[in-house]
């Protein structure tokens, strides 16, 4: 079947199998390789992108659905050299680890700021909890939203915990 | 130029993670690649009658199918080996492990064939058309329940189905000393098991080079070269020199990878049988029942007090459960690991501990972050606790009247281990400043008072990190010597390249080693590369388990940075016309120059380019500048930790409400303070996933029922307060860094911490003792037996 769709500001046209999903679309198809797969069936957040500017996890829908769809990929969140205030913000504030969950849990939390740039604490953490982190215990997530809310607002960050 | 050891420098590595470029074995793809999936046993216990693949074989694009005796019997001369187990205990009962099941299966998930295909999609159709006749057999699941007569045989030559019994500790004295006591408290729990859950799903990809009769192998691992040493001389029986093994950025592994699996020996194998490379990614369902899995303790505990306080000796039984192979570090867990630190960070005279490891029709046991740390911290904070309550004095008392004094060390504990370091009082200081345990008591007095469930819970734990010294490793059971690897090549433009035997996935070797050799020259972090995970490169390596990559991954660059230091004094002594005793290293600046003649002077740079040069060197001195070392250190390192959590318990719905969560670590020396706080944190959440939620459950007959994400009960966000972070530093005085490890110690605190805590809330319904995880379904039921007159 054939489905068009953009991906990044990229208009793309390919031929799938009705039952391939949207993220081995990506993953394999277009090797836009930044979305992981770490369950496949809904529950780890790993495999999080934006459709139509919505955070989705792309395990859950199949590419033919994704037809006319504009999708946002980790790969296509960085301005070029600049990155997004999330990607800083998970820099500065050491919110990964191993980074497997990364791309999933930074798609996450830009959609969350999308919606809310003044989120409390319960907010974030109610935000994010569909995207699993088995390494970073989330502590350091949160301040990492924090921090990327923070610079979105136009604001100083507050000071990292490990300096305080 | 600034000094980076010590300061939070941010991670040079996270930039590709950011951008979603991190090079995980998922990502891989080569030209011509075909994929593989392991068709699995749906049974725990069954005998093979036969397996008939020509449906499978026919579909279309279906490349090859191989059961267990295709691998054994080989193709072209070139044939699998059994698993063997790296850590052999005395009279250790080892069956063999065929990356495929041959005769019988023993646990869901032992893999029966292997399907190799165009895309991943046919190659999961094509298991369908397996069709594997399996006669069942009854299973056993539970680690002291394996012993009892009758119980069914994992394997017809284990007996009882014991694999090994390890004893340590003067079980007499103890016995005596118990006797003499003016109390014994006893216990008998469960420390349930676990699945580590790493995100990334392992994964492995071959290519068998024809022309140079040369294997490359990708595996999500925490030690590949540990991986290639055991295809080569057991697994592959291909020569160790003609493999090499990448494990490129690797998704978290919490123990988990460290292991030598069947998919590391099946898709080689496959790819050499077809031509072609060959690709396998786990389901986060073979995840479940493939993965080597933690924990899982029957214990009996007796420990004695004295109406004062004071600690008198500590007997244990423990029934460990192998799961059904010996998985490759297996029987190391609950034994070196687990008895030795049952002095804890107290001076308990005497200690008996003893382990007997059995099989049963699970997956394999091995260690799972803490490996037996988190289980002997568990048990001893346990008892002390209840011996506190028994002595209804409060449990902070009488830890401090226990603590092994400050000028005691290095301190010999009656098991085996000998304490590096320690300031145990100043660490109890700063907890019960930082988490404000004074006021946390009187809340709980007024909260109990209104009858509302609060409960404070403390933990003090112990560490035996970065294993180990290798006359001990291999003395104990280790097939190899627990050192490490490092070597430094600085390159002419005064640019260096590192070459670690540690494995970076998620600890942030990349920048923290990176700050160590800069330091060491004097030289910008920007210029010095560091690489990991790669036999073809790295020279040789160990891996990274056991909190041990700082201190001894550490050490070893260190090592030979101080070659090279001295080679660059000499170069420049030579230079300037000095002797070299009078030359100084300005690693402030990455400058040597001539003692009280400052202008006479070589940078870094300069030498590095003297050395390649090679036109005016010291006479005989080869030229070039690259050193290699093998760092064995002298003992473990012994961090260790305070930790304090507060929870409330709803009475109506036995929901655990964790309110406040402070901690205060030792790990000696920090390299990088976010970074470690980094690996304290997620360590913390995990240790209190162990406390509250997560639970490997198996039925009677061996299937596991929380084999998926939704049944697996991991922490999410919302289940967390803020956590609080202080530390001493107490220098390990055996290394160079002083550093100890950073990597386990949240997880070990943290469990024991958080059941103390919610135990300390039911105290006041006469509840003595849940076993973890104390679920809301669990303490509601405790709550309602109280009610009706009566605790557990
Ligand atoms: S891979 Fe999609 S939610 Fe886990
Ligand atoms: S950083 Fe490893 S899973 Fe989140």
């Amino acid at each position: 079947m054939e489905v068009s769709l953009t991906v990044n500001g990229r208009a793309v046209t390919s031929d799938v199998e009705p039952r391939t999903l949207l993220v081995h679309f990506i993953r394999e198809h277009l090797r836009l390789t930044g979305t992981h797969v770490g369950c496949e069936t809904g529950y780890c957040g790993a495999c999080t992108v934006h459709v139509d500017g919505k955070a989705v996890k792309s395990c859950t829908m199949f590419a033919v659905q994704a037809d006319g769809a504009d999708i946002l990929t980790i790969e296509g969140v960085a301005n070029d050299d600049v990155l997004h205030p999330v990607q800083e913000g998970f820099w500065e504030r050491h919110g990964l680890q191993c980074g497997f969950c990364t791309p999933g849990m930074i798609m996450s939390s830009i959609a969350l700021l999308e919606a809310n740039r003044t989120p409390t604490e319960t907010e974030i953490r109610h935000g994010i909890e569909g995207n699993l982190c088995r390494c970073t215990g989330y502590h350091n997530i949160v301040r990492s939203v924090q921090y990327a809310a923070a610079v979105m607002r136009g604001e100083e960050p507050p000071p990292p915990d490990w300096e305080t | 130029m600034t000094r980076y050891l010590g300061t939070s420098v941010k991670r040079v590595e996270d930039p590709r993670f950011l951008r979603g470029l991190g090079k995980y074995v998922a990502n891989l793809t080569l030209p011509n690649m075909a994929y593989a999936a392991v068709k699995r046993s749906p049974l725990a216990h069954a005998k093979i009658r036969g397996i008939d693949t020509t449906r499978a074989k026919a579909l279309d694009g279906v490349i090859a199918v191989f059961t267990g005796e295709d691998l054994l019997e080989g193709t072209g001369g070139f044939k699998c080996g059994s698993l063997p187990c790296g850590f052999q205990v005395p009279n250790l009962n080892m069956p063999p492990h065929n990356p495929l099941a041959v005769d019988k299966v023993r646990h869901v998930g032992d893999g029966i064939a292997v399907v190799v295909a165009e895309s991943p999609y046919i190659a999961e159709d094509a298991l369908d058309l397996i069709e594997v006749d399996l006669d069942p057999l009854p299973a056993v699941v539970d680690a002291r329940g394996a012993m009892a007569d009758g119980a069914p045989l994992v394997h017809d030559s284990a007996e009882q189905n014991l694999a090994f019994h390890w004893p340590l500790g003067d079980e007499e004295a103890v016995n005596e000393a118990l006797s003499k006591s003016d109390h014994v408290v006893e216990l008998e729990f469960i420390n349930q098991r676990l699945i580590a859950n790493a995100m990334e799903p392992r994964a492995a990809a071959a290519e068998w080079d024809p022309a140079t009769e040369s294997l490359t192998v990708w595996t999500t691992s925490q030690n590949p070269h540990t991986i290639r040493l055991l295809l080569g001389a057991f697994t592959l029986g291909i020569p160790e020199h003609k493999i090499r093994v990448i494990s490129p950025d690797v998704g978290g592994g919490f123990g988990s990878k460290i292991f030598h699996y069947p998919e590391e020996v099946i898709v080689p194998f496959a790819a050499r049988a077809v031509g072609r490379p060959v690709k396998w990614v786990a389901t986060r369902s073979e995840s479940y029942v493939t993965d080597a899995q933690g924990r899982d303790h029957v214990t009996k505990a007796k420990l004695g007090v004295n109406n004062d306080g004071t600690m008198t000796a500590l007997h244990v039984t423990t029934w460990a459960n192998m799961g059904a192979y010996l998985s490759t570090f297996g029987p190391l867990i609950p034994t070196a690991l687990y008895i030795t630190l049952f002095s804890g960070v107290y001076k308990t005279p005497v200690i008996f501990g003893e382990a007997y490891g059995t099989f049963t029709h699970t997956v394999p046991v091995d260690a799972y972050r803490g490996a037996g740390r988190p289980e002997a911290s568990y048990l001893v904070e346990t008892m002390v606790d209840l011996a506190a309550r028994k002595l209804g004095m409060d449990p902070v008392e009488l830890r401090r009247k226990n603590l092994i004094p400050t000028d005691a060390f290095p301190y010999q504990t009656p098991v085996a281990l000998m304490y590096d370091s320690g300031n145990y009082q100043a660490l109890f200081e700063k907890i019960e400043e930082l988490s404000g345990y004074e006021s946390l008591r009187k809340e709980q007095e007024a909260a109990r008072a209104e009858g509302r469930l609060v409960g404070v819970g403390f933990a003090s734990c112990i560490e035996a990190s970065g294993p180990a010294p290798s006359a001990v490793a291999v003395g104990l059971g280790a097939a190899i010597g627990l050192f490490e690897s490092g070597a430094i090549r600085v390159h002419p433009t005064g640019k260096v390249t590192v070459l670690t035997g540690s494995h970076s996935h998620g600890q942030g070797h990349e920048t923290t080693f990176a700050q160590i050799v800069a330091d060491q020259f004097g030289i910008d972090i920007a210029d010095v590369d560091i690489v990991h995970g790669d036999t073809g490169r790295v020279q040789y390596g160990i891996g990274t388990y056991g909190s041990r990559s700082a201190a001894i991954g550490g050490s070893a660059l260190v090592k030979s940075a101080e070659k090279i230091r001295e080679k660059l004094k000499q170069i420049a002594a030579h230079q300037l016309e000095a002797s070299v005793e009078d030359m100084v290293y300005d690693q402030d600046e990455g400058t040597i120059s001539v003692a009280g003649s400052p202008d006479m002077v070589k940078t870094f740079a300069e030498l590095a380019f003297a050395s390649v040069l090679a036109n005016n060197l010291p006479e005989g001195m080869e030229p070039g500048l690259e050193e290699s070392s093998f760092y064995d250190p002298a003992n473990f390192t012994f961090p260790a930790s305070a930790h304090v959590a507060k929870v409330e318990i709803d009475p109506k719905t036995g929901e655990v409400d964790l309110q406040s969560y402070a901690a205060v670590d030792d790990v000696g020396n920090v390299i990088n303070p976010m970074i470690v706080e980094g690996q304290i944190l997620g360590g913390i959440v995990q240790g209190v996933g162990q406390a509250l939620w997560e639970n490997g459950i198996y039925d009677e007959d061996g299937q596991l029922l929380s084999g998926s994400m939704l049944s697996y009960a991991m922490p999410r966000a919302d289940g967390f307060p803020s956590i609080a972070l202080d530390r001493i530093e107490t220098p390990s005085p055996h290394n160079p860094l002083g550093v100890k490890g950073a990597g386990e110690m949240g997880t070990i605190a943290a469990t024991a911490a958080v059941s103390s805590a919610v135990l300390d809330a039911l105290a006041p319904l006469g509840v003595r003792h849940l076993n973890m995880p104390l679920t809301a379904e669990k303490i509601h039921q405790a709550i309602a037996a109280a009610g009706n007159g009566g605790g557990e």
